[in-house]
């Protein structure tokens, strides 16, 4: 295999590792988004997550850390909830709060339970499970089709998130709800539940997304290792035009925009790489400003239930 | 978030003994001797004078200042949640306006690199504005996404052109002598301190004393109203106040460079616009509560530090505490506001019934 061959083989793989955390948080975040609800706690839910996750797969395996991190990421999207929808405090400042908070739960109970030697190399991690046949094919083969097992659920809810929201009936409700909560409450649906709903899925799959950064990727926890994935998976929705396979896109984007400073490091070239860290998010401002018919923010996005 | 009922004084107090009261409960559980852990929080930022001058007040004044310009941008509706990247957009200028003032006299040179720092924090936001008021993009997401680019910006600064002249460590050299600002003797405390107590009472006559304080509340409580019947250029109010909670954070920035560190690296904030969120929400936007706020929390960080050196207790740990603080005022402020509708539904409820 040539040189080049490697170089795009080892980028593609990273972009697709890199961009997995970020699917699961900001396929959550378009859940709860298209309900009209703007949750910046996912980037607390997701550290919950990861440190979940590191302390059930410590104590029994790696599925237990996922369940964990679900659970996790579920008990701060509550938290947010019932600030948040429950007593229809300002949505912005509440997830605000509540990522700050996590912060330093997290950063608490991880020094307590390791000290300040971290976990170390023992945990239990998510091993790459190669699909017979396509993981043989040149460059892509490695890449997309010898991940571990959580890479493959996340790109399996993406046609499910989407057959949820355009084809079944609690998907209409989710996206009458936040196109006009008035509008949606007329018509019979029980538009805080349905937020609500969103919000602790979208809480569970931020977790989930937290437990792949730990559990697939880096093999260990660190205080603030998030390190704003999650308002970067903000950014995913933005840029994937609130829809689920836009945002698939937009989060490969991410990865390999990520990605592209290590493959530019690799051929030694002198382009600084602080260029591709202010990539996805000035792509993201860019793509704002761009209008797509049909293509928007939910019009309820942010507002309070009256 | 500005129309609540309730009395802020004890709506404060009330959300500051839950932040305590959730965070002993919790080092209890965790198995902390709690009493000396919230002593050795005390003892961190009020034990001495030193404590309180070189710990607490140098954390306050960029708090202070940070809060007070997103206590203007909340009071007209804009939520700037951005102000990390504007404090870092002022330390990168005032580093580099920094090191070219060497022969200056200090006066010049400081006002030089102060206000070179809060050109720099707004510019950082005019992107946002723009992006506000020509494509209705909300400067909720767009100041946050730039934060990150800041932080990038940063670290391609203090590797690259920036960088010390040594090349060994990724920060900045030293500014020039004259740009440092004079301090109290005997303590690390700044002379930022007293430009950001000249902004809260500037701020808060402006609130307070002028027409133009009045219309930027209105435009934030009511954006239609104050359009329509108040004749209010409610976008224009939105974009100035954006810009100048920009240049306050860029001046936060610039006085972090010239009052404490001297020079640029990565982490010089840790987390000061986030937490001055917190702060202006506290001071329920009041200038002079801006400065209390940011006193309590600048303790709060200094005694963090006490609490992790004496009773191991991770300085994290405060940030539960100001997690705390906020949704309780959050909390206090949304039933207020539904007690409020309630009573006003009663009374429409009432009038229209027949006499």
């Amino acid at each position: 295999m040539s040189e080049l061959t490697l170089i795009l083989g080892g980028f593609l793989a990273a972009a697709v590792r890199i961009s997995t955390p970020l699917l699961y948080a900001a396929t959550g975040e378009l859940l709860v988004e298209r309900s009209g609800v703007i949750n910046l706690g996912v980037e607390g839910a997701m550290l919950a997550g990861a440190l979940a996750a590191a302390l059930g797969a410590g104590l029994g395996g790696p599925w237990i850390g996922v369940l964990a991190a679900v659970l996790a990421g579920g008990a701060v999207a509550a938290v947010f909830a019932a600030v948040a929808l429950g007593a229809r405090a300002d949505q912005i400042i509440t997830g605000t709060a509540v990522t700050l908070g996590a912060i330093g739960l997290t950063g608490a109970v991880y020094r307590s339970a390791y000290g300040a030697g971290g976990p170390g190399l023992s945990l239990p991690m998510f091993a790459p499970v190669p699909i017979p046949g396509l993981a043989g094919l040149p460059v892509v083969g490695p890449a997309l089709f010898a991940q571990p097992v959580l890479t493959y659920l996340a790109w399996l809810l993406v046609p499910a998130v989407w057959w949820f929201l355009f084809r079944s009936w609690w998907g209409l409700a989710l996206r009458a709800t936040g196109e006009s909560a008035e509008a949606a409450r007329a018509s019979g649906v029980p538009v805080r539940r349905v937020r609500v709903t969103a919000a602790l899925v979208a809480g569970g799959l931020a977790g989930l997304g937290g437990a792949t950064l730990v559990l697939a990727q880096v093999g260990t926890f660190a205080e603030k290792m998030t390190a704003g994935r999650g308002f970067l998976a903000i950014a995913v929705v933005v840029l994937g035009r609130w829809h689920p396979g836009g945002v698939l896109l937009a989060s490969l984007l991410f990865g390999a925009a990520t990605a592209l400073q290590y493959a530019f490091q690799a051929m030694g070239l002198g382009v600084p790489y602080q260029i591709f860290l202010m990539l996805p998010y000035l792509l993201a401002l860019a793509a704002l400003t761009v209008r797509i018919h049909g293509w928007r923010a939910p019009a309820g996005l942010g507002k309070r239930l009256s | 978030m500005s129309g609540s009922r309730a009395r802020p004084w004890l709506v404060a107090l009330g959300a500051l003994a839950a932040g305590f009261g959730v965070l002993a409960l919790g080092l209890a559980i965790a198995g902390y001797d709690a009493g000396l852990a919230l002593g050795a929080l005390w003892r961190g930022a009020f034990g001495s004078w030193y404590a309180i001058t070189s710990a607490t007040l140098v954390r306050a004044v960029p708090l202070v200042v940070l809060g007070l310009g997103l206590a203007l941008a909340f009071r007209a509706g804009a939520l700037n949640i951005g102000a990390e990247g504007q404090f870092y957009a002022g330390a990168i200028a005032a580093t580099w306006i920094g090191a070219q003032v060497g022969g200056w006299p200090g006066g010049l040179a400081i006002g030089t690199v102060w206000i070179g720092a809060a050109i720099a924090g707004a510019l950082w936001i005019v992107v946002p504005v723009v992006l506000r008021l020509r494509f209705g993009v909300l400067e909720v997401i767009s100041t946050l996404l730039l934060t990150f680019v800041a932080e990038a910006l940063v670290s391609y600064a203090v590797t690259g052109p920036l960088q010390e002249q040594s090349r060994i460590y990724p920060q900045s050299d030293p500014i020039a002598l004259a740009a440092r600002l004079p301090m109290l003797p005997g303590s690390r405390l700044h002379l930022g301190l007293a430009l950001a107590l000249a902004l809260a009472v500037l701020l808060w006559l402006l609130f307070t004393r002028t027409a133009w304080g009045f219309r930027l509340l209105a435009a934030g409580l009511s954006p239609r109203a104050a359009e329509v019947s108040g004749r209010i250029p409610v976008r224009r109010m939105l974009g100035v106040a954006l810009l100048w909670s920009g240049a306050l954070a860029g001046l936060g920035g610039g006085l972090e460079i010239t009052g404490v560190t001297y020079a640029l690296f990565q982490n010089l904030s840790p987390g000061y616009g986030f937490t001055a969120i917190a702060v202006a929400l506290l001071a329920r936007l009041h200038p002079l509560g801006v400065v209390a706020a940011g006193v309590l929390f600048g303790a709060l960080e200094a005694g963090a530090q006490g609490m992790q050196r004496e009773a191991g207790v991770p300085a994290v740990a405060v940030y539960v505490i100001e997690a705390v603080i906020i949704l309780v005022v959050l909390l206090t402020d949304a039933v207020a506001r539904q007690a409020g509708e309630r009573q006003a539904a009663a009374v429409a409820a009432a009038s229209e019934e027949p006499a």
